[in-house]
This record gives structure tokens, sequence and C-alpha cells, in this order.
């Protein structure tokens, strides 16, 4: 399957506040985007594995998001969901090319 | 130009009324104390502990010299005033310094009644007054072995005690046939006749000090039956009279003492007098805790703070000497007007009296077991009604239950420590604010049993009252939240401490696990930091929860709430036409009345909600918020025949003031125009029942997952009044709530009874009103703000690719 895949431009790095996530839909895929205090740019799947809540809205601490819903912890580096839960998001893989964010669907 | 208070006299009620006003306003005054022993101000009343061997001078300040210092009070020590010059508004002093004044405190307080008898000057005769009386009887008894104490009373039998100690052999001689003749009744009084017998003290009774004989020295007592006794030392405690020499000279109007009124003012404008050398309506005091009770008075009328003003005291009574454990508080003999219940169990030395008049305690004396003497205080004071009681539960040795109850019933501000004047309020004030947990730590951040210990046990009790209801043990182990170990208060201690100036910074300093919090700490950081620093601390969006980010409730699905603004519950057909247009225009799945009587579009897009914001033209109702949700009201006297105000009016100014500030959680507040409740005030976070004469407020009230019904608070006149008091009630809880804790448990917390302390205090209620006007004035209504800001639309945007 890794034939399909292509690299997207998403958005302008400078419009992705840091520490807020953005939703992005893109070849069907509903994808969460993070922008870290680090300066580093990550993407999962947008959705909380336990109960769909919405990934791209909870608070961001370091490389974790907490899901707004019922505080899942979830590693955007790993897309797994933390202990003493557990689970996993998709992770995508991100690079910023001149200035701009892109996302490997 | 601050105004010049001068205090003559440097003893405990003085100073006492000094700290009080200290504690209102440090402004106001530039303070100057000339005091004519060479010490700060000490704890006269633990004198007869020093001399029992039981505690050294040096233990017995209760101002150091630094304290004076810190608070920028001049202080003369080891020099007299001479003179008060009315007109002038100076006062001399032995060292020819001239003091001009604004306000003049007289605080001489008393000296030690010598018998006029011949003799009475001889060497070795004082009375028992000061640390020089103490120091020269406890010299006495290294050199001389035979001590007379003439005086049976309160003092007498402690100094008394004291030489015995020392090691003296002591003779008490009294005039009247009875000890403690003001304080006990003859039964009680002759058990401790017994009890000091036993101990080896010798009484003379009923006999009249003719002359004290001796060349130099004393050498003897004759009496007016021409017996007498051989002694080395006489000590007088037969009584004190009020230091009024000063005062009379100056021309102010003095009696036995210098008169005042209820404000502790005497004759002469701008002079004052408190403690022992003050007469009050036709008394004057000699225990401490009515002097320390004139001191508040004078300082709160000092600092113009409302107070209904001094009316007397009742005194309470006990002694401290080993193996006499008595009590004895307002009358102690039974009249026409009283019935007694006694209880006499001369087997194991008990004695017990209440005296009752009206359904009513109004006397207490207990000899030998006085373990009920608070709580049967207590009960006279608040005048209890007993007629639910049976006399044996009068009586009867409180009970744990009993005794936890007593505890709970207790007013903060009423005293516990008689000694140093500590009340309930502050201590309970000490244990939260500084998390006392034994009653050593209560002893020395507040002093209460620090002198004669006797309330210890009461101490105890409120600390266990205290920490038992309200503190979860392992939560104030565990920290606010995984990050730390520290409590909510001590990081808002530190934040305001070491100056703190972002979440980062907070975290950083104080070691938190995660450099950049979780989502318990962040979004509580963020509260604090803005509370305490509303004008320069600038909201952070990514540590906010969705809801209050996106300003709008996130659904299961994803999807946002809609619910503006609809003050007091009220809307027009134009809002309803156009609330109906949106609705229909944006798909919304349900249009429905809200729990907090409002319109909600609920099933929103997120991408939809600015261009609905805008549609609707309306402002936000915080329906996602914590914050002041909604005011509900009932139609009130516009339209209802039962109504007595315009609730609904007064529920919408409400709204109107308290809207927008954050709060440490939602916030909901009822206004009812009647007692029958229809806006369900008795279950809000704050609710106001409109009645003819003005309005009750309660607060503290919860209808969510644990029903509770709020405290009454208090009534007030106007509606300009219930907004003042709102407003402070509610900068309250923002200072001292706990991120995400509903004012219900709050108040629990924090103790009702603290919190109408705190909010009638007439000062502390304005400052409150003020940092929330300062506060409020950084915060805008949120959706037009956002409208406003490309940065903060964008975050609704979704992208599509």
């Amino acid at each position: 399957m890794e034939a399909s895949k292509e690299k997207i431009k998403i958005i302008k790095l400078e419009d992705l506040p840091k520490q807020i996530g953005k939703e992005v839909h893109v070849n069907g895929a509903s994808i969460a985007l993070f922008h870290l205090t680090s300066g580093e740019v990550h993407a999962v799947g947008s959705k909380c594995p336990h109960a769909g809540g919405p990934l791209a809205e909870g608070i961001v601490s370091g490389e974790f998001v907490f899901c707004p819903l019922h505080n899942r912890k979830i590693s955007l580096l790993t897309g797994e969901v933390q202990a003493p839960d557990d689970g996993c998001v998709t992770t995508y893989e991100t690079e910023v090319i001149d200035g701009y964010v892109h996302i490997t669907v | 130009m601050k105004r010049k208070l001068v205090m003559i006299g440097n003893g405990m009620a003085g100073v006492r009324c000094i700290e009080e006003i200290l504690k209102r306003d440090k402004e106001t005054f530039e303070i100057t104390i000339i005091g004519d022993e060479p010490y700060p101000n000490y704890n006269r009343i633990m004198l007869s502990h020093v001399l029992q061997g039981k505690t050294e001078v040096s233990e017995i300040n209760m101002n150091d010299w630094e304290w004076y210092q810190k608070n920028e009070i001049t202080l003369f020590a080891s020099e007299k005033v001479t003179e008060i010059k009315t007109v002038e508004k100076i006062i001399k002093t032995d060292k020819d310094r001239i003091i001009p004044y604004d306000e003049l405190i007289v605080a001489t307080g008393s000296s030690a009644f010598i018998l006029p008898v011949p003799g009475s000057e001889l060497e070795g005769v004082i009375g028992f007054r000061n640390i020089q009386d103490t120091e020269f009887m406890i010299d006495t008894s290294k050199r001389y072995k035979k001590a007379a104490v003439i005086g049976g009373g309160l003092l007498g039998l402690e100094a008394a005690r004291g030489l015995m100690d020392r090691g003296m052999q002591v003779q008490v001689i009294h005039l009247m046939p009875r000890l403690m003749e003001q304080q006990l009744d003859s039964p009680a009084a002759k058990m401790l006749k017994k009890d000091l017998e036993a101990q080896g003290m010798e009484f003379l009774m009923e006999k009249q000090t003719a002359e004290i004989y001796g060349e130099e020295r004393v050498e003897g007592i004759t009496f007016s039956d021409d017996s007498s006794i051989e002694c080395d030392l006489v000590v007088m405690a037969v009584g004190i009279r009020p230091n009024v020499a000063l005062a009379k000279q100056a021309g102010l109007n003095v009696n036995r003492g210098i008169v005042v009124n209820d404000q502790m003012q005497t004759s002469v404008p701008s002079v004052y007098a408190v403690g022992e050398c003050a007469e009050h309506n036709g008394i004057t005091y000699g225990l401490v805790a009515p002097l320390y009770e004139q001191g508040l008075e004078l300082a709160k009328h000092l600092t113009e703070e409302k107070t209904a003003g001094y009316h007397g005291s009742i005194l309470s009574t006990q002694l401290k000497v080993a193996g006499c454990d008595l009590f004895s508080g307002g009358k102690i003999e039974e009249d026409e007007s009283t019935d007694a219940i006694i209880v006499q169990d001369q087997f194991s030395g008990v004695y017990k009296k209440v005296l009752v008049s009206d359904n009513k305690v109004v006397g207490v004396v207990l000899y030998g077991d006085a373990s009920d003497g608070t709580r049967l205080f207590s009960m006279l004071k608040k005048e209890t009604d007993i007629s639910e009681f049976t006399s044996a539960a009068v009586l009867q040795k409180a009970g744990e239950d009993a005794a936890e109850e007593m505890i709970a019933e207790m007013s903060p501000d009423e005293t516990v420590c008689g000694c140093n004047g500590v009340t309930k309020g502050t201590i309970v004030q000490a244990i939260l604010e500084q998390d006392l947990k034994s009653f050593e730590e209560v002893k020395i951040c507040t002093k209460a049993g620090a002198s004669c210990g006797k309330c210890k046990g009461v101490v105890e009790g409120i600390l266990s009252h205290t920490l038992g209801d309200s503190f979860d043990p392992t939560a104030v182990k565990t920290g606010m939240c995984g990050c730390t170990m520290l409590t909510r208060d001590e990081v808002v201690e530190e934040i305001k401490e070491k100056g703190l100036q972002s979440p980062r910074e907070v975290r950083n300093v104080l070691g938190f696990a995660n450099e950049e919090g979780c989502h318990v700490c962040r979004p509580a950081l963020n509260y604090y930091m803005r509370m305490i620093r509303p004008g320069e601390y600038e909201d952070d969006k990514a540590s906010r929860l969705v809801n209050e980010r996106m300003n709008g409730n996130i659904q299961n699905n994803g999807t946002f709430s809609v619910v503006p603004r609809m003050y007091g519950g009220t809307t027009t057909g134009d809002d309803l036409i156009r609330l109906g247009e949106v609705a229909n225009k944006y798909n919304v799945p349900l249009v429905k009345i809200t729990g907090a009587s409002r319109v909600g579009l609920y099933g929103v897009k997120k991408e939809d909600i600015p261009q609905v914001w805008e549609d609707l033209g309306m402002r936000s109702g915080y329906a996602y918020s914590k914050s002041l949700r909604n005011v509900k009201s009932c139609v009130g006297a516009q339209f209802c025949r039962f109504g007595t105000q315009d609730s609904l009016g007064l529920g919408i100014r409400l709204e109107k003031e308290l809207e927008m500030v954050d709060t440490p959680h939602k916030m909901k507040i009822g206004v009812s125009g009647c007692p029958r409740n229809c806006a369900e005030a008795l279950t809000k976070d704050f609710g106001v029942v409109c009645v003819e004469n003005g309005f009750q407020l309660y607060f503290g009230g919860n209808g969510g997952t644990e029903v509770r019904e709020c405290d009454s608070f208090t009534t007030v006149k106007t509606e300009e009044e219930v907004i003042t008091m709102a407003t402070a009630y509610m900068q309250y809880y923002r200072e001292t709530g706990i991120y995400n804790e509903r004012t219900a448990p709050w108040v629990d917390r924090i103790g009702a009874e603290n919190i109408k302390l705190v909010l009638l205090n007439e000062k502390q209620n304005a400052e409150l009103v003020e940092r929330f006007h300062h506060a409020k004035n950084t915060y805008e209504e949120a959706w037009n703000s956002t409208l406003k800001n490309r940065k903060e639309k964008e975050m609704y945007e979704i992208v599509k690719k």
C-alpha cells in the first residue's frame, strides 16, 4: 500500500498556533495536526480510540495531547494511548517545506 | 498626611487595640506608644506562671521589639507621660519630650491597691502587678521563709501558690468569710479552701489588717482583733485601682476610672481610653477578655468600621492553680428570678451549679471538674433556650457528639483563648491558610493556648472539626495535580510571594514534573494567574479546556452548542425570530430551552460557529464557562400578585454586573420575588429571596451532583446592597476557591461563618468589590471579541484538501 501514499501541502506553519490542534480533512482522512512548543509538527488520527473524542480540541502538553472528552493521554509521536488506558491512533508523517506543513497520507 | 495616633501605656489592652487597627488599616496612622515599663508588651496574666516557675519572663513577651519596628511604631519605653494638654493636643513626658497627637489613647492600666495602713511603705511590702514585682518575690523567696498574702481573690491565691512553689510558707489573709467571693458561691469556695489547705496553704479568714510592723523591713502584721502573725514578705492582692491621675489632671471626666462611652471616647474629643483605666457604664474591668473586647471596639471605631459599639462584658474566671479546677461565669448566687440546677458530689470533690432564668443560663459555677465551663458559658453568652434540655443534659459532661456540635455551633467571633483574645475565626483561618495540623502549630501561629493552656481541648476540637470535615488528607498529600505535590494554596502563595509571571515560570520554579503541565494544572494555573494579576496576565487559549477555548459546549459527536445571553431569562419577539432563522439556515438539529432559562442551539458544526454568532448578533451566554452562567429570576412584582420586589429587574442587574469574569467553577444565581421561591434560589451558588422589607441573601447551594441547601447569609435593604454582597462573595470565591471547586464544597471547606465574617466586614467587602471591578474591566464579551480576532476565528476552521 506504500505506493498509494502522497505528500500533501496543508497549511502555513505560521498559521498553526503552538499547543492548539488543527483539524484537517484530507483524502477522506480526518487528522489532528499539532505544532508543539519545541517547534515540531505532528499529525495523528483526529478521533480518540476510546469514544471518538476530537483530539484537535485537547490540551497539549509536551508531546502529548489530552482528549477533551475523557482525558485520555495520547503520545503524538507514537499514537499510543498512555497507561493506565490503552489503544492507539494512526500517526502521519509530517514535513515543513518552504514554510508549509505537508502531511503524507 | 498620616494622622498622629499616640497611646499612653504599652500594655495588653492598648497594644491589642493597635494590632486590631493595623489589621484593618496600615496606612492612616503614624503610631507612637509611650510606656513606663522597660519592656515591650508582655502577658501580665502569665506572671503567676512565672512566679510558679512554670515559665520564664523571656517567654511571656507578646510583641517583641521587632514587631514595633516592623509596623513602624515609635516606642518610648521606660518613659512616663507627665501631662496631657487636650486643647493644644500634645503630651509631655518625663524626658521633656513633647508629642503632638490627632488621636490619643489612654491605656494607663491600673496599679495594685495598697492598703492605707501604717507600715505599708516598709521594705518587703508589695503589690503583684508587673515583672518587677514578680522578680522581687522570686528574689525574696530565696532569702526569706514566711510570706503573707493579703487578699483571697484570684490574684492572691495565684500569688500564694507561686510563693509556695518557691519554697515559702504562705498564709493568706482574707477579709471576707469565703475565698473568691466575687466568683464562687459558698459550697465552691469551701471546696477550694479545703483543696488549698491540703496543698499546705494556710488561711486567716475574716481578718482585717490594722498595721504592718517592722523596723525597716516588714516583720509581721497586726489585725483589728489585736491578733498578729510574723512574716518576711507581704503581698497586697486586695484589688486594683485604675491609673487615672494623668487623665484627671487633663480634665477628663473621671469617676473610679476614666469615663468612656460605647465607642471608648472620653469626655474630651479625640481622647479615648481602653483597658483597666477605663470605666464603661459604671464598671471598670480587671480581666483580660473584656479589655480585648474594648480594644477591638476602639480599633473598629478609629478605622471607621461600622460597629454596634462596646456594651459591657460578661465575665468568666478560671484559676491558674494546679489541682483546683474551677470555672465561674455570670451570676453566682441564686435570687428570686433564678432557679439553680446543682450537682454536688463531695466524695469526688465535684460541684456544679447552673443558674437559670427564663429558660436561659445566667450563671455557672463549677468546681472540681470545669471541663463543661466553655460549653455552659457559651450557652450563657448566646442565651441559648434550654427548655428542650433536661436538667441533667445541661450539666452533663458533653459527650463526643455534643462537643463536636458545640464547636460547630461556636460563632467565629467567639473567644476561644481568653488569655490572648484569640477567636475561633482566627484559629480556623490560620488552620486553613497556613495548613496547620497540630495544637502546637496553632499555638505558635495564633497564640491560642499559649498562656494558661486551658483552651487546649477546644483548640484541638476546632482542629479536628476543621480538618476532619473539609480536608481530604489524601488530596492534600497528592497536591493539585499529578505534576506537583504542592496544594492549590501553596501554589497560589508561591505565585504571590515569588512574583511569578507565567504558568511556565510557575512550573519551572516550583518544580512541576511535566514542563508543560497536564490537563488538570494547565487550566488551573491559567485561572490563578489571571485571578492574581488581572491587569498584566494575558489569558492563554492553549491552557483553556475545549469549551472555554471554543466558547461553546462540545457535544458527544464533536459538534457544539450555541447559547446566547438572555438576561434574567428574558428575550424579545425579534430575538426569537432571529434565533429561528439562524436555526433553519444552519440546519441546527435541536433547539431547546436550556436548564438555565435560555434558548440553546445544539449540534452546531464547529466551522459554522463564527457565522452563527455573527448572524445572531447576540452576546454569549457563557453556558460553557467557569463563570456566572445565568441569574434565574421569577417574574416578580412587575406581574406576579405575590411578588414583593422587582426580582426580575434585580436578576438582570446582577447578571450584567457579574457576567464574563472567570470563577473557579461555574456559578448560578437565583432571585425569587417572594418566599415561594419559584427561582429555586436556595440551591444556587448565590440566592436572593425578596421579602416585604428587603432581600434575604443565601449562599453555597447546589442542585447538581450533590444537593446542598444554601446557608442563610444576611438580609439587606436595597438592591445596591444585594449587588455589593454578591460581588464581594464572588470575588472571595475567586480568590480562595480551588479551580474546579463549586461554591458548595468551598463553603464547607472555608466555613460559612468565616465567609460571612469577611463579607460583613465593611472594609474587606469594599476591597473585594474593588478587586472584582478591576478584574472585570479586563474582560470583553467572548463571541464578539473572537469575531474581531482573525487568529482566534481561524481556530474554528477545518482545513480540507
